[in-house]
């Protein structure tokens, strides 16, 4: 039988239907396409996907069980390996990992990994029967801080080793990113909730509302008997530029954009935390962040939205997918240009107008790409005299963020770079005996698997911490 | 969820609340806030701690009901459960060194600068209150303030109690006559701080004000209680959740901070007024 060289099409929403509701965007894979997919995987004897995965899934062979019909013996293979699958399958980058290496991509389209383990993932969701067996207690105590994916991940692999585990979470929900950044659309919170509660019956314990650097200090966590601490408090303050007309009335951080939408719930009909809806939004930067604010605004009723990038669509860092998804939504790109200045409104005539202070245009220049910098990617210079005004009332700006100073700042001898993030070795241990660090805290913005794949790889070395102890 | 121990209305729009939360009240500083939400679903707003009780485990919150968040927390009662409370949040005020201070504060913010001056009478210092209201009705803590304060001056908008005015007159007065402050801190509305700053300014005293800006998380991850500082000539941004809740006076662009309060104005009249009514509904 020849290979059909194209990946099977996700289904998804309309793009002219979902730009207006929150459900999420692609719709998962039927049983008889997961099949289909799957009889695609060449199962070729060095497997070059397995490198490409942060947590290392051992995926040719849940392909394999896949293709033999035992869904949840596909399940049972990707558990070995990642603890958050549902997740994985939708917000992962493949095309950067897994799919990047897939031989079949070297003529065709590579296999659709993220898609079958999103398929798999869903399918055990839906047909779980609740036998959850919780490992014999070893007696060692853990604690984890932040529930994000590399808090979540180690708090899932040592528990299954036995170790009892306490999460502890600032906000007043678990998940972290994934509750508060990634939107609804693109990864449901029923889902996250899932996971979380396949946490909690293994015996994980998940304490909300405590912030470790105020609440409790990484030390108070040893006085209270915990052996071992990993650190995943996740990425902290909002990069702002530093141009003029920041603080006006309308310009928003990424974060808080998406936090006001997300985790308060800003994006229904009668919320009580308010959001600016509708109008036209220019979101500033070109992330996965910055493409999950410009979809939200659009989703909120804005009758334009922009992203505004220095650098052009080939640079852009965000997931392929979700440039596909917006620009599919209407989303205009306006790239090699960068903001020089926001411009509020101010009458003259009348200092107590309630539109004074509001955002009413972003001076932008247009760029043009110049040598390589130190990373390989041109640097964008400016074109000279070729500003204009965008026409806009809301700015999201979303370029990055800086290292939360409240861990550091309370923990003698954790030893931080000069970006302010955690330094760790190898096994994710910091300069502090049984303290272990891993995700954004370490690296700065990433990916969720690769806070994941931290969050595996220091719960591995606890665990030998600790057993040999 | 957090259990709501004590309440008592301290005037009509005004109450004090004791609500038990064990690690917060063993950490709480004053000068510091938290974060709470009332039910599932609603909004998360800061309060700042009023005081604290390590042993009962109950930190003590004063607010005032302005929106709807805090409309519907007023209705809650003693016995009765919040879903969220979070922290100590913020830098504790800073006292080393400070043994002639100033607290000057109005209306609600009193609630705030009532605890930082008790902690100033512990250490010892001397503590020169000046505390100001719209009204006699509105008047609040006047006890308290009294067993702290070497000097209390209480004024009113209306001149209904104490003298008449607002509270830089008789600032201006103590620095004219040549009284000589280490620190004036000053809590309370953000155009009665800026004018505190401008009046203490000709005297070269140095003045900590509180902010209290929109915030969501109170942790240092969403960027929103962001504020501009004007330090040698140049702006810097800083964050009222971790770097704050205390600035210099001198350095804060009141007038930005003003304009950013008012970014949600007519949501939450609106949010205000539907609770009002569902409220008003409730009980005919």
């Amino acid at each position: 039988m020849a290979i059909d060289p194209k990946k099977h099409e996700m289904p998804t929403q309309e793009p002219s239907v979902r730009a207006h509701n929150f459900s999420e965007v692609a719709l998962g894979y039927t049983y008889e396409m997961a099949k289909a997919e799957a009889a695609r995987c060449l199962n070729c004897k060095n497997q070059p996907c397995v490198n490409g995965c942060p947590v290392n899934v051992h995926i040719p062979d849940f392909i394999s069980k896949i293709k033999e019909g035992d869904i949840e013996g596909a399940y049972d293979v990707i558990s070995l390996s990642s603890s958050l699958p549902a997740v994985c399958g939708r917000v992962c980058p493949q095309e950067n990992q897994c799919e990047k290496n897939c031989t079949l991509g070297v003529k065709f389209e590579p296999v659709g990994i993220g898609r079958l383990e999103r398929f798999v993932a869903d399918y055990h969701n839906a047909n779980e029967k609740s036998n959850v067996t919780v490992p014999e207690n070893n007696g060692h105590r853990v604690a984890i801080v932040g529930s994000g994916p590399s808090g979540l991940t180690c708090a899932g692999d040592l528990a299954k080793l036995g170790y009892s585990v306490t999460v502890y979470e600032a906000l007043h929900t678990a998940g972290g990113v994934l509750v508060y950044g990634i939107p609804e659309f693109r990864l449901p919170k029923s889902i996250v909730a899932k996971e979380v509660d396949g946490l909690k019956a293994l015996g994980v314990k998940i304490e909300t509302n405590v912030v470790i650097g105020k609440t409790l200090t990484i030390d108070e966590l040893f006085d209270l008997g915990f052996e071992a601490v990993f650190i995943g408090s996740g990425a902290g303050l909002p990069n702002f530029m530093g141009i003029p007309g920041e603080s006006l009335k309308g310009v928003y951080s990424a974060n808080e954009f998406l936090t006001r939408s997300n985790l308060m719930k800003a994006y229904r009909d009668d919320p009580e935390t308010p959001i600016m809806k509708g109008g036209k939004v220019a979101v500033v930067g070109g992330g996965n962040v910055a493409m999950d604010a410009a979809r939200t605004a659009l989703r909120l009723g804005a009758e334009t939205v922009y992203i505004v990038y220095r650098r052009s669509m080939e640079e852009l860092p965000a997931r392929r997918e979700e440039v596909e998804h917006a620009l599919e939504e209407g989303i205009d790109f306006r790239l090699l240009t960068n903001p020089t200045e926001i411009i509020g409104f101010s009458n003259p005539e009348d200092a107590r107008d309630p539109r004074n202070g509001f955002v009413k245009g972003m001076k932008c220049i247009k760029m043009e790409l110049g040598e390589p910098d130190a990373r390989g990617r041109r640097r964008p210079v400016p074109i000279e005299n070729s500003e204009f005004i965008l026409d806009v009332d809301t700015v999201i700006m979303s370029i990055g963020t800086s290292p939360n100073p409240l861990i550091k700042s309370t923990t003698e001898g954790l030893e931080v770079n000069e970006r302010g993030g955690i330094i760790v070795n190898e096994d994710g241990l910091t300069s502090r005996d049984g303290v272990y660090a891993g995700g954004d805290a370490v690296t700065g913005a990433a990916t969720v698997i690769s806070a994941m794949g931290a969050g595996k790889t220091a719960a591995k070395a606890i665990d030998e911490y600790l057993s040999s102890k | 969820m957090y259990k709501i121990v004590t309440k008592k209305c301290l005037n009509p729009t005004v109450t004090q609340m004791e609500i038990e939360a064990p690690l917060v009240a063993r950490k709480a500083r004053p000068g510091q806030f938290i974060i709470l939400r009332v039910h599932d679903e609603g909004e998360r707003i800061p309060l700042t701690v009023a005081g604290t009780d390590a042993e009962r485990g109950t930190v003590k919150i004063i607010f005032q009901i302005v929106g709807a968040t805090t409309k519907l927390l007023g209705e809650k009662n003693e016995n009765e459960y919040i879903s969220d409370f979070v922290g100590p949040l913020g830098e504790a005020t800073h006292t080393e060194g400070i043994k002639n201070v100033c607290i000057v504060g109005g209306g609600v913010g009193c609630a705030i600068a009532m605890p930082v001056a008790e902690e100033f009478h512990k250490l010892g210092a001397k503590v020169t209150s000046i505390i100001g209201f719209r009204s006699r009705d509105l008047l609040i803590l006047e006890d308290e303030f009294a067993s702290c304060s070497d000097s209390l001056t209480i004024m009113t908008d209306d001149g209904s109690y104490g003298r008449e005015g607002n509270v830089t007159v008789p600032l201006r007065e103590m620095l004219e006559s040549g009284e000589k402050f280490d620190m004036i801190i000053t809590i309370g509305p953000l155009v009665m701080m800026k004018f505190v700053t401008l009046t203490a300014k000709p005297y070269g005293v140095p003045v900590t004000v509180s902010m209290n800006p929109i915030m969501i998380d109170g942790t240092g991850m969403c960027g929103g209680c962001r504020l501009t500082l004007n330090v040698d000539g140049k702006k810097i941004t800083k964050f009222a959740c971790v770097d704050g809740p205390d600035f210099n006076g001198y350095e804060v662009d009141f007038d930005e901070a003003m304009s950013r309060g008012r970014m949600y104005a007519d949501f939450e009249r609106h949010a205000y007024e539907a609770t009002c009514n569902l409220f008003g509904k409730e009980k005919n």
